[in-house]
């Protein structure tokens, strides 16, 4: 039973809280020899996996680190790691110089092998959230668009194979949305307990203004605890 | 328990099929316009669901339920979609709607000469409409309510 995270959105599809409970870090390093088997392309958030799924990685991993140095989106700059790590190449003086490659160009050249790769999932950024609550917010609207019976609400509850997310709007246009695993049951309460929280410690808070971003740390707490209560109990009331 | 409707839809996000069996309200809209609003969010929903995910996924995105409908999708690895709406008190049903592709779909379109499997599926394809419907009405999940 696990709760991954929780957001609320506002009535204009704003981001205005979010709370990550517990994402698993999925994280691997493996040594590879050339050639290294797997489609790699560039992406916004660095190079990802196209194709070649093996050894535990997974089509859409990125690169986190090579050789123990992190990568900088599709880029790698060896000059501020320890020399170990890069001594025993018989690089040209020029590159050298500045140690800094295209992580692509780097990984197609043989004298570079063998490599330590660190594939994993990238974690979502801030920005990456906000975009994700909108698309949620107007997913909401069409599902009652498209709906074949009379007076229907939006997504209640949406399955994947791994997580469930649930969604609760209060009438006043607000979203609470958590995501969970399948076994995690009652998040039904915990949305509305959610909502009695949000009453009590974010809108009484005298600093708070109305669909603004929620920065009260007891609001934080109290979710917090009524997520671990779930978690232990099956209620989020203690 | 009361099926609503079936959208079959192709890779191109063409819908090669429509068939409903209970409808109570319709959209402000034409059918091509509804088939490709429902199409689009489809694909949102899909990409939404892969990029939200805390974890690797298998299969993304199964079903959603608002308070009165579930949407229970399936794709084949060739890209046709299968999208059934049903009430909320049907769990997964993702065994019928494989099953739905690979007697009906495969053995009434695919593999009738006269078909095409990415083409839409035009109403002189009786055999495939006959053996739909005969399928669902039998299903544990067609009910009374849905004949009357």
């Amino acid at each position: 039973m696990v709760v991954y995270s929780f957001y609320v959105i506002n009535r204009s599809g704003g981001l205005i809280f979010s709370y990550e409970h517990s994402i698993p870090k999925i994280e691997l390093e493996k040594t590879f020899s050339y050639p290294l088997g797997f489609v790699l392309t560039p992406g916004d958030k660095g190079v990802v996996v196209q194709f070649g799924q093996r050894d535990g990685i997974k089509v859409g991993h990125t690169i986190i680190a090579i050789n123990g140095v992190p990568a900088r989106r599709n880029n790698i700059d060896f000059s501020s790691a320890p020399p170990t790590a890069t001594a025993n190449d018989d690089e040209p003086p020029t590159s050298s110089l500045t140690n800094s490659y295209d992580i692509i160009e780097y990984l197609s050249d043989p004298s570079h092998y063998p490599v330590a790769i660190k594939f994993g999932r990238t974690r979502l950024a801030g920005n990456e959230k906000l975009i994700l609550s909108s698309i949620f917010h107007s997913m909401y609207a069409i599902a009652c668009q498209l709906s074949p019976e009379l007076n229907s609400s939006g997504i209640r509850e949406l399955e994947t194979d791994q997580y469930k997310l649930y969604c609760f709007q209060s009438i006043t246009g607000i979203k609470f949305v958590a995501l969970t695993d399948l076994k995690q049951t009652n998040v039904d309460a915990l949305l509305r307990r959610s909502y009695e929280l949000h009453s009590d410690y974010a809108l009484k808070n005298p600093f708070y203004s109305l669909e603004q971003p929620i920065w009260c740390p007891l609001f934080q707490q109290t979710v917090q605890q009524a997520i671990d209560l779930l978690e232990r109990t099956g209620s989020p009331y203690a | 328990m009361v099926v609503y409707n079936l959208y079959i839809f192709n890779r191109n996000g063409q819908c090669l099929f429509y068939r409903e069996w209970l409808r109570r309200k319709q959209t402000n809209m034409s059918k091509e316009e509804e088939f490709k609003l429902m199409n689009g969010f489809l694909f949102s929903v899909k990409s939404f669901v892969q990029r939200l995910s805390p974890v690797d996924l298998k299969d993304g995105f199964l079903s959603f339920k608002t308070n009165c409908y579930k949407l229970h999708y399936y794709e084949t690895a060739t890209g046709h979609k299968f999208v059934l709406n049903t009430d909320n008190n049907v769990g997964n049903i993702r065994d019928i709607l494989h099953q739905l592709y690979s007697t009906i779909f495969v053995n009434y379109i695919v593999k009738n000469p006269r078909a095409s499997a990415v083409d839409v599926i035009d109403s002189d394809q009786e055999i495939f409409i006959e053996k739909l419907d005969e399928f669902i009405s039998n299903l544990s999940i067609f009910s009374q309510t849905n004949k009357a």
